[in-house]
């Protein structure tokens, strides 16, 4: 019993951890998007909250919680309450499987980093999940009892079942080669340079596009196209419930860049060897140190994510549904046929 | 009492409350998504008896995907609210009735039976969940079902292709 | 004694053509013969590569150590199943001359068509092949998805969409009874393949009440696919609905294939000899319920086939009928019976696929000249057409010289043998029955005028289908032994 304790006890406090990190990393994003937004526009950026305009963030949220919280008159009040909810919670529970390190001793007792890291199920998991984050946005859209908002969510729910096909064809070809659904397993094959990035060159290249169409980031941010819907399916959220559909999107970020570092970047995998500066295996040094590389990995990663957005236009409906279903997805199983055959070969 | 037991009687009772509000719901968009809730609920009952394989295709399939389809056709119809069904004796309700009690029957049946020991419970079914072991046996014993429902998909694809072409030549 | 691969070799092709065909079409979009011609050769060849395994292994090869092999023990080989194999492929190939001309006609020529042919008879392959539960049950899904589907091909008729969705949604609940039956089945036997399940219950099994209700759920699903007394009632509304090839193709093939299905099911359900002891399971029973769905379905589909004006629903109703004659063989349990099947559903074929290429012929648009007066005075017009659907006529009523009197010849004599006289007093009543309305049709053609004006009629390519189906009427007719001699060996079993 007292076991059992210690065992709830640490998925309590790793739960919380990764819970306030995720936050936090929202919160950096948000800043880092403005800034290196302006940074691409030959602007400032903001300045003002704090040195460097580093407490924006911050003001944003006050902001955000100050607002007045319209809902509606028409829209289905418990529904658009719970779509941005769906959103996030989805956003955040990705997170439950990726592992931010290895594991380390303490007093006695072997702690991974992460959750649930080692579950023989973990891209599974993912996938389910990424696949239940239709949920939010489609409700948002509906609940809202506006045209630009179904029309949003649709359009949003479309473009994730699209692209999740490729994405999953794409993540096949990492399974393949790692023989693994685990995630550990799957970060500790690629020790020693052996990133899937150079196994998997053209999955890797299908796997970012479609994560920037499964986050609904530009190029494919159709759902919330301001031009052609207002907002798409927030256009009806104020308050802090939009706060949370913004904390979604940055959340999924940097999820999209957690999976896209664990499955092809090599995950916590430092680039050298950790013996070479005295670190010891199974030290919590080492574990910090691994945790250092992933999230290193993350910022870069989403850093990409925000150069993207600020230098590809978006594209047109009709373009994003034949990219899905007539290049990447023929791709993806090409790439699936080819490590099959690589792997019979070798 | 096992962590295991808590979890079983917390996700056995709300699985049980969500399909209740599935069937009860006036509003089809509630009820569609309680049977989303019902589903997951249905996921964590497997990771109780330790199938992850079946708990993670439970999510993916039912409320990933076909309930997304779902949800997407109730709300393109626009479907208000339910009329109340008037409460009178048809068929539908004793079909119901004797279908479910079909189902109870065989419940007990299987319990008793195997309570006095007539049917065993087979040893590795724990074993048999795994996608290691579900992998072996679909790609070696079952080869040839397995291609067969390629075959299968690829007609319902070619299908769906059929009946959706826009143009009439 | 002979390789896996040889042997699979017609299953194996027609996956094959049913992959590429989708490629195929794909590249030649514009040019609708490559398409075409693709499929009709794919059909050829399964037939050529069915034919030779028929001619080395004429009688069925079960695997017995099958964990050496590919297949696993899931699949037969030769004997009855090669011959299923090229009726199925011959039931293909008369279609597809004969839908040529008609889909051109009403302006729905796709390339799909064809390759969902293939595809059902993929299916259809894959159950004549099955030594398991699981490949009849997959094999029954890919012939029928393949067919709701061609059932609505027209999709600007609204019958034909009627159609498709009530076949459809009949056809999954079905699927959902015999999904059932096949794991209550597994629960009570624990096994899936025939060989085990057969050997289990002929031994004596703990667990009868699981077993039966099994059964039960098998026998109500079956029904529904072949549209058996009392869940035909999908048939005439889907039959009447579609187009009419394909309602050919859907009533004779696939009929076959269905009744293939409940054939191998039951027989191996029905071992001759159960060791009694803990089990008392008794075969005789299954039998008589079996006959009472033979004699229902062979009295409904002919009583209410004799009050339609509306000559594709007569056929649809006969063709209800026709499922009942063909049920007496699996009541006769016996060799003679399954024979009596085999010949049966062979002459059914070519005389069923004949009377609705016809009516394919007659038919303009939506629902005209489907009625049965305008068929009026069609031996002035159209000689050849009348002479041959005269022919199938009275072969579907089972008049000698035609195929269709041996097959029912054989039918009832093998009832009678396995003692249900009864039911072959039902089955004699109920063809005399049908004898009415068939014969007012060959009234209507040979002594009526026609009042309007004159069809125009174009047979094109379903010239050949019909030429085919009258030879093989004729033939198997007046020589009844050559096919009767290839039945015989088919239900051999070797090693």
């Amino acid at each position: 019993m007292e076991e059992l304790g210690w065992i709830l006890l640490e998925a309590l406090i790793k739960a919380l951890v990764i819970f306030t990190l995720i936050l936090l990393a929202a919160a950096t994003l948000v800043y880092i998007e403005r800034k290196f937004s302006a940074f691409i526009q030959n602007r400032i950026g903001p300045n003002r909250a704090g040195p460097k305009g580093l407490l924006q963030p911050f003001a944003d949220v006050l902001k955000l919680f100050m607002k007045e919280d319209i809902v509606p008159d028409a829209a289905n009040k418990n529904l658009h309450r719970l779509a941005p909810i769906i959103s996030l919670g989805v956003a955040i529970a990705v997170y439950a499987v990726i592992p931010l390190g290895s594991s380390f001793e303490l007093a006695g007792r072997t702690i991974y980093m992460g959750v649930a890291p080692n579950v023989n199920i973990g891209i599974l998991f993912i996938l389910a999940m990424t696949s239940v984050g239709v949920y939010g946005i489609t409700l948002a859209g509906w609940s809202s009892n506006n045209k630009y908002s179904l029309l949003g969510g649709l359009r949003s729910s479309a473009q994730m079942i699209s692209y999740e096909l490729s994405m999953g064809l794409a993540i096949m070809g990492v399974i393949m080669v790692s023989g693994s659904l685990n995630l550990n397993d799957i970060v500790i094959h690629q020790s020693g340079w052996k990133w899937n990035v150079l196994l998997q060159p053209l999955g890797f290249i299908i796997f970012l596009v479609s994560a920037f169409a499964e986050t609904n980031r530009t190029p494919f941010d159709l759902p919330e196209a301001e031009p052609e819907l207002v907002g798409g399916y927030n256009t009806e959220y104020t308050g802090m419930k939009f706060g949370m559909f913004f904390l979604a999107e940055y959340g999924n970020m940097a999820t999209s860049s957690a999976l896209i570092a664990t499955l092809y970047l090599g995950g916590w995998q430092l680039p050298f060897n950790p013996e070479w500066v005295g670190l010891q295996e199974g030290s919590v040094w080492l574990a910090l140190a691994q945790f250092a590389s992933i999230v290193i990995k993350i910022l870069l990663l989403s850093c990409f994510f925000i150069w993207v957005r600020w230098t590809v236009p978006r594209f047109r409906y009709d373009q994003l549904m034949n990219l899905g279903w007539r290049v990447l997805l023929p791709l993806a199983l090409l790439n699936v046929i080819a490590t099959g055959a690589v792997m019979f070969l070798i | 009492m096992s962590l295991t037991f808590i979890f079983f009687t917390v996700l056995a009772i709300l699985a049980i409350a969500s399909a209740i509000v599935t069937i009860t719901a006036r509003n089809p968009v509630i009820s569609a998504l309680s049977l989303v809730f019902h589903f997951f609920m249905l996921a964590g009952l497997y990771l109780t008896l330790n199938a992850q394989f079946i708990a993670a295709i439970q999510i993916l399939v039912y409320a990933g995907a076909i309930m997304v389809l779902v949800i997407f056709v109730i709300m393109l119809l626009n479907l208000g609210d339910e009329e109340k069904l008037k409460e009178k004796f048809n068929l539908r309700k004793v079909i119901a009735v004797l279908l479910a009690s079909v189902l109870i029957i065989q419940f007990f049946l299987i319990y008793l039976l195997t309570r006095s020991g007539k049917i065993e419970i087979a040893e590795n079914t724990a074993k048999l969940s795994t996608v290691q072991s579900i992998g072996q046996v679909l790609f070696s014993e079952y080869l040839l079902p397995f291609e067969a429902i390629g075959l299968l998909l690829l007609a319902a694809i070619i299908g769906a292709i059929v009946l959706a072409k826009r143009k009439l030549t | 004694m002979f390789s896996e691969l040889q042997l699979g070799s017609s299953l194996i092709l027609i996956s094959f053509f049913a992959i590429t065909i989708v490629i195929v079409d794909a590249l030649f979009q514009k040019n609708k013969t490559v398409g075409f011609s693709y499929a009709l050769f794919g059909f050829i060849l399964t037939a050529v590569a069915s034919a030779i395994n028929l001619y080395q292994a004429p009688s069925l090869i079960i695997p017995l150590n099958s964990e050496n092999l590919i297949t696993k023990g899931m699949i037969v080989f030769g004997g009855y199943s090669s011959f299923f194999d090229i009726l199925f492929c011959m039931g293909a190939i008369l279609t597809m001359f004969a839908s040529r001309e008609y889909l051109k006609r009403e302006y729905h020529e796709y390339t799909e068509f064809y390759s969902l042919l293939i595809f059902s008879v993929s299916g259809m392959m894959f159950i004549g092949h099955a030594n398991n539960m699981l490949m009849i049950f997959v094999g029954i899904e890919l012939m029928s998805i393949p067919f709701y589907i061609l059932a609505g091909f027209i999709r600007t008729n609204f019958k034909s969409i009627e159609a498709s969705l009530k076949y459809f949604l009949l056809g999954s609940f079905a699927t959902g009874f015999l999904l059932y039956g096949i794991a209550m089945i597994y629960g009570a036997t624990g096994s899936l393949g025939f060989t085990e399940i057969s050997k289990s219950i002929a031994s004596g099994i703990n667990s009868t009440t699981i077993l039966v209700i099994g059964i039960g759920l098998i026998i109500v699903g079956l029904s529904f696919k072949v549209a058996a007394f009392p869940f035909h009632q999908w048939a005439p509304d889907v039959y009447h609905g579609s187009p009419t090839i394909v309602t050919g193709f859907m009533s004779t093939a696939g009929k076959a294939a269905a009744i293939l299905a409940f054939m191998i099911i039951a027989r191996n359900l029905m071992p001759e000899k159960i060791v009694s002891g803990k089990f008392n399971f008794d075969t005789h029973t299954l039998q008589n319920i079996i006959a009472w769905i033979s004699a229902g379905t062979m009295l409904v589909g002919n009583i209410t086939a004799l009050v339609q004006k509306n000559v594709k629903r007569m056929l649809a109703y006969s063709s209800v009928a026709h499922a009942g004659y063909l049920l007496m063989g699996i009541v006769a349990n016996s060799q003679l019976g399954w024979q009596g099947i085999t010949f049966y559903a062979t002459a059914y074929l070519f005389m069923q696929i004949g009377a609705f290429v016809i009516v394919g012929l007659i038919e303009r648009g939506e629902e005209n000249n489907l009625n049965i007066e305008d068929y009026a005075g069609l031996s002035k017009s159209h000689p050849m057409l009348a002479a041959m659907m005269a022919m199938f006529m009275l072969s579907l009523a089972g008049i000698p010289p035609m195929a269709g009197f041996f097959g029912k010849y054989y039918l009832f004599a093998a009832a009678i043998k396995s003692g249900f006289t009864w039911l072959t007093i039902v089955a004699v009543i109920a063809t005399i029955i049908s004898m009415y309305f068939y014969i007012s049709l060959i009234i209507q053609m040979y002594f009526k005028d026609r009042t309007e004006k004159e069809l125009e009629i174009k047979t094109g390519l379903g010239l050949i289908s019909l030429i085919i189906c009258t030879i093989g009427v004729l033939l198997f007719g007046v020589f009844p032994s050559l096919l009767l001699d290839l039945t015989r060996q088919c239900f051999q079993l070797l090693g």
